[in-house]
């Protein structure tokens, strides 16, 4: 790792302020730009950690509407009693990342903002309608995730928190990388007062999507029978050693039908 | 250069260290506590779990400057004296290890989850929960078989201290 300044945040204000230093990055969990920095992949001259921050941590839960605060970790999330009454999907989406010590560290925050291609929380976000709440505005989560690791972010702009209302169905699937456990497809499903939503993660050569095919057919009725004829066109899918576009565009369609499966259950 | 203040294994400690530091060589080189180990360094093995604040995190993937202020426990601060930890008696009684590389990580990530499972655990849920720890010596029967053992020690220890306290 080359050498960085390390300086952790005593508020938002203060982390937007100490984020003006040098090549600065924010870190929260820090279980993917840490590891990033030891293989040199990224070398930010500054960090500034929001890890800590009260203001960011926690879930609230008031009727439907959910509001996680961004240092939120991953195991608070998959372990919230109030969440996993109102939106149990997500508390299991939240126990499917990585391991029980990344689960310790990693935040939904850092998540987003990271918007791996192949990471969970961002085809969750989409298939919610979430709000993404920042330190400047708030954007919908359809107008967030604009590529691979790119987001409606601007310079100097912190995630403090996502909120959405919690759908009357919904569930996610994934099926992982046998070695690295990301999603090689994982699709999050959700029924809610609009209609039916899903997103699929680890797919899209663009990163997180919605797919429009299983929407439509999710439209009339939200049932895993309505999925049995279900074509995912594989243009615009990921081909690498570990899955081809055709191969994908059939999980999607898998993941979808045992996804709207759990949602009915 | 940061200072780092930690509570180790019950004892205040602080040193100077590089902002890069990683936990784990904190752990290793300015204290001495060369129990947590290394593996992949890529954050896949787990061979460097430690407790901090309570939580099993990979110390190979935090800094050590983040950890400042927190309580961290190793792997040398489980035994009471001579008395081994229950995780680890039922390590050395089940045969839990081959080589003895990953054992440090395997039974701190072991004592965070029969912590995490007061209700007692079963193999699948085991299993799943080692997800972050490889033994590169495939020895996973016998880890699997101390863990679940050892989480049976201590809910009975729990129940003796509860009638204890009635």
């Amino acid at each position: 790792m080359y050498s960085v300044n390390y300086h952790r945040a005593s508020s938002v204000a203060d982390a937007a302020r100490q984020l003006k230093n040098g090549d600065a990055k924010l870190l929260s969990g820090g279980m993917t730009l840490i590891p990033a920095m030891k293989t040199r992949l990224a070398s930010p001259s500054d960090l500034v950690d929001v890890s800590r921050l009260k203001e960011l941590q926690g879930v609230k839960v008031s009727g439907k509407t959910v509001t996680i605060g961004a240092a939120t970790t991953h195991y608070d999330v998959s372990t919230d009693e109030k969440l996993k009454k109102v939106c149990p999907a997500l508390a299991h989406m939240a126990s499917l990342i990585g391991d029980p010590a990344v689960r310790h560290r990693g935040t939904i925050g850092g998540s987003i903002a990271n918007n791996d291609p192949a990471a969970d929380y961002p085809a969750a976000l989409l298939a919610l309608g979430a709000t993404i709440v920042t330190n400047k505005r708030e954007i919908a989560a359809d107008k967030f995730f604009k590529g691979l690791f790119e987001t409606a972010l601007k310079e100097g702009e912190i995630v403090t928190a996502v909120s959405f209302t919690a759908p009357a169905k919904a569930a996610y699937q994934k099926f992982r990388n046998p070695a690295s456990r990301y999603a090689i497809v994982g699709v999050f499903v959700t029924k809610g007062k609009d209609g039916a939503r899903a997103a699929v993660t680890g797919a899209g050569e663009d990163g997180v999507f919605r797919s429009k095919e299983i929407e439509a057919a999710l439209a009339k009725n939200f049932d895993a029978a309505a999925l049995g004829g279900l074509k995912v066109p594989a243009k615009g899918l990921m081909s690498d050693i570990h899955a081809s576009a055709d191969y994908r565009a059939n999980l999607i369609a898998v993941m979808a039908k045992r996804a709207v499966a759990a949602a009915n259950a | 250069m940061s200072d780092v203040s930690l509570t180790v294994n019950g004892r205040r400690v602080s040193g100077n260290a590089e902002d890069r530091t990683l936990l784990v060589h904190f752990l290793r080189e300015h204290l001495g506590l060369t129990g947590t180990h290394v593996g992949c360094d890529t954050s896949q093995c787990g061979a460097c779990v430690v407790h901090v604040d309570g939580r099993a995190v990979k110390s190979c993937s935090m800094l050590a400057v983040q950890a400042s202020g927190s309580t961290v426990v190793t792997i040398e601060g489980l035994a009471d004296g001579a008395e081994l930890h229950p995780v680890q008696a039922a390590f050395k009684e089940h045969h839990g290890l081959q080589c003895g590389f990953c054992t440090p990580g395997m039974i701190m990530t072991a004592t965070d989850m029969i912590a995490r499972h007061p209700q007692g655990l079963d193999e699948a849920t085991v299993r799943a929960e080692l997800e972050g720890n490889i033994c590169r010596c495939t020895g996973y029967h016998n880890i699997v078989k101390a863990i679940l053992a050892a989480s049976e020690t201590m809910a009975k220890g729990a129940k003796g201290k509860a009638k204890q306290a009635a």
